[in-house]
């Protein structure tokens, strides 16, 4: 009897998650069936079936170049991911393996720059970068997404790192490992699932950063993210074009995140559970 | 090789003195037990032999050698830590082997000591598992076998039964006192759990607020104890202490008692109570008598005795077994 409610619960909980799930992605799913209509189609109405045309796909690759956004947006996702490890592994490293009065505080404090609307800093940084020249550079924008993203990074590091107990470092000194011996055969094993999935998270923010991509960039440092904006043109909108475009920029970041699933939620939950 | 000795060790974190200054000697083969309650300081004298933390001042000398400011892997000992820290990423094999590894040590010669390491701890059919799929016990024994390849002159336990359930604590105690007899190295085992301090020790060390309150076998530790905190802290049940009228007209401040050292009766004795929890063990029986002259007294009576709760009892102390102390706390003999 009590199986048999259960399994009743886990299908009513199993429908009730795909329902939920499927209204989430919606807008998404909804985005890639319009790319493969024509205009008229688009603004007909809602419609789940498309005509199946690649019309759209063809017109987008023939007004704009697709590749040189595309190629910006790996370099400043993955740029600015690799600048952030560099800067916040030994941030946090130290903050968790040498705590002192004050760390708490700075862990804090960084984390609450997050809560401040980025467009509070948009006059001062915008001035900045076109007093030093640096608008529409793709260096200075990697700096300025290693930044914005830089809290979230050290604050994952710092749980990971936290993760590993003292005491097995103890027992490595014990057994005689040099503070190398120590630093390769144990720490980082431990730690490099954990700077692996900060790695992919922070990727992905990167991806989908839009706010300074598009009001730092012009065009030769402009990602996918301006891809996607400048279909939204004074002339009118062009659903399925623009469709088309957003299916083009977030298809790289969607198989990627498909593939390391297993990797992101265990970082997104480490800590959490245990 | 395995001699210990503890010169006026001192350890202060800040202005606050967590061991004032210790003097000890540990010998060679010996089976030592630091006990004493939480926060004692026991732990921290272990990691300062151990050499992970630094003694304020003072002299650690093992086998003779000053290693007060030598680094842990210099000193020849070898820890099991309570969490058992084992390397996560490893197979039972490589955390065994891994001491071996950092000595530079030849494979064919690591290779045959870890097999000769996991058959004495029966871990052969497990070598190539990650300590992850492995139970409590058997991590414990992996931690065991990651010290004994090292060939210590001494191990140093560091609570290492506490994460472990009642029953299989009690087999591990076995264990590791069969191991101390196999190998005849020094040992030092720290704990909280004075039942493992008198099962498995030669020498307990009763340390309080940094201090040694005593140090002896664990006989003499029962029989004889330096004063109250010892005498109140090794024994299961506690000892009784009683102090006031009682005890003044014994020429003493405390006079202590320990539950197998009373006789109760239902018709007449010393002490007139009512009987409160009685705790059935089988074997024994220990009742908690709340008496009129000296308060709650613990009493081991036998198995069968036929008690009930709210029952008027009497208890009468074996007179030649008092213990007696004086306004210091310290024993009168």
């Amino acid at each position: 009897m009590a199986r048999a409610v259960s399994t009743r619960r886990t299908a009513v909980v199993t429908v009730v998650a795909w329902i939920v799930a499927l209204l989430i992605f919606f807008p998404i799913l909804y985005t890639i069936i319009t790319s493969f209509k024509s205009e008229q189609e688009a603004i007909q109405g809602f419609n789940l079936i498309p005509s199946g045309t690649l019309e759209s796909y063809y017109d987008v690759e023939s007004q704009k170049d697709y590749f040189t956004p595309f190629l910006n947006s790996v370099f400043l996702s993955v740029g600015s991911t690799i600048l952030a490890l560099i800067v916040a592994v030994p941030a946090a490293w130290s903050m968790a393996f040498a705590p002192a009065k004050r760390t708490k505080d700075i862990l804090m404090w960084m984390l609450s720059t997050k809560m401040m609307p980025a467009v509070a800093v948009l006059f001062p940084i915008y001035l900045l970068f076109r007093n030093l020249g640096l608008l529409d550079s793709r260096a200075a924008l990697c700096v300025m997404l290693m930044l914005i993203n830089l809290p979230i990074v050290v604050w994952m590091l710092y749980t990971y790192f936290r993760e590993i107990p003292g005491e097995i470092l103890e027992a490595a000194r014990m057994d005689g490992a040099t503070l190398w011996g120590e630093i390769i055969y144990v720490l980082t094993p431990m730690a490099v699932p954990g700077i692996a999935s900060t790695m992919l998270l922070n990727i992905i923010l990167a991806w989908n950063e839009s706010f300074w991509t598009i009001q730092l960039t012009t065009t030769n440092a402009a990602p996918l993210t301006a891809f996607i904006a400048s279909f939204s043109s004074p002339q009118g909108l062009f659903w399925a074009k623009l469709s088309a475009a957003s299916t083009l920029a977030i298809a790289p970041i969607l198989i990627m995140g498909w593939f390391s699933q297993k990797q992101l939620v265990r970082g997104l939950t480490f800590g959490a559970v245990k | 090789m395995g001699t210990i000795q503890l010169k006026k060790v001192n350890k202060s974190f800040g202005n606050t003195a967590v061991i004032p200054g210790i003097d000890l000697v540990i010998n060679e083969g010996e089976f030592v037990v630091f006990v004493g309650p939480s926060g004692c300081g026991k732990s921290t004298l272990l990691r300062l032999i151990a050499g992970l933390e630094d003694t304020t001042s003072g002299t650690i000398e093992i086998d003779g050698r000053d290693m007060t400011s030598e680094a842990p892997a210099k000193r020849r000992l070898a820890m099991v830590f309570q969490s058992y820290a084992l390397y996560p990423h490893m197979s039972v094999r490589k955390n065994i082997a891994f001491p071996l590894k950092m000595a530079k040590m030849p494979q064919e010669q690591i290779d045959k000591k870890v097999n000769e390491a996991a058959r004495v701890l029966n871990l052969t059919n497990y070598l190539e598992r990650r300590p992850g799929q492995l139970s409590g016990g058997q991590r414990q024994r992996v931690a065991i076998g990651r010290a004994i390849v090292r060939e210590p002159s001494a191990f140093l336990f560091d609570e290492p039964l506490s994460n472990l359930d009642a029953a299989l604590r009690g087999t591990m105690r076995l264990e590791i006192s069969e191991l101390h007899h196999q190998l005849g190295t020094t040992m030092i085992y720290v704990t909280h759990d004075q039942v493992e301090a008198m099962t498995m020790a030669d020498k307990i060390v009763v340390l309080n607020a940094g201090r040694i309150e005593q140090v002896g076998s664990p006989m003499e530790l029962y029989h004889t104890p330096n004063n109250v905190f010892v005498a109140g802290f090794i024994g299961s049940p506690r000892m009784n202490l009683v102090t006031g009228a009682e005890a003044q007209a014994l020429n003493a401040t405390t006079i202590g008692t320990r539950p197998e050292h009373i006789a109760i009766s239902k018709t007449e004795g010393k002490w007139k109570g009512k009987a409160g929890v009685a705790e059935h063990l089988g074997a024994d029986t220990f009742v908690h008598v709340h008496t009129e002259k000296v308060g709650t007294i613990t009493v081991r009576a036998p198995g069968d005795f036929d008690i009930h709760f709210d029952d008027t009892v009497y208890l009468t102390p074996d007179a030649t077994r008092l213990h007696r102390f004086d306004a210091n706390g310290l024993a009168i003999r």
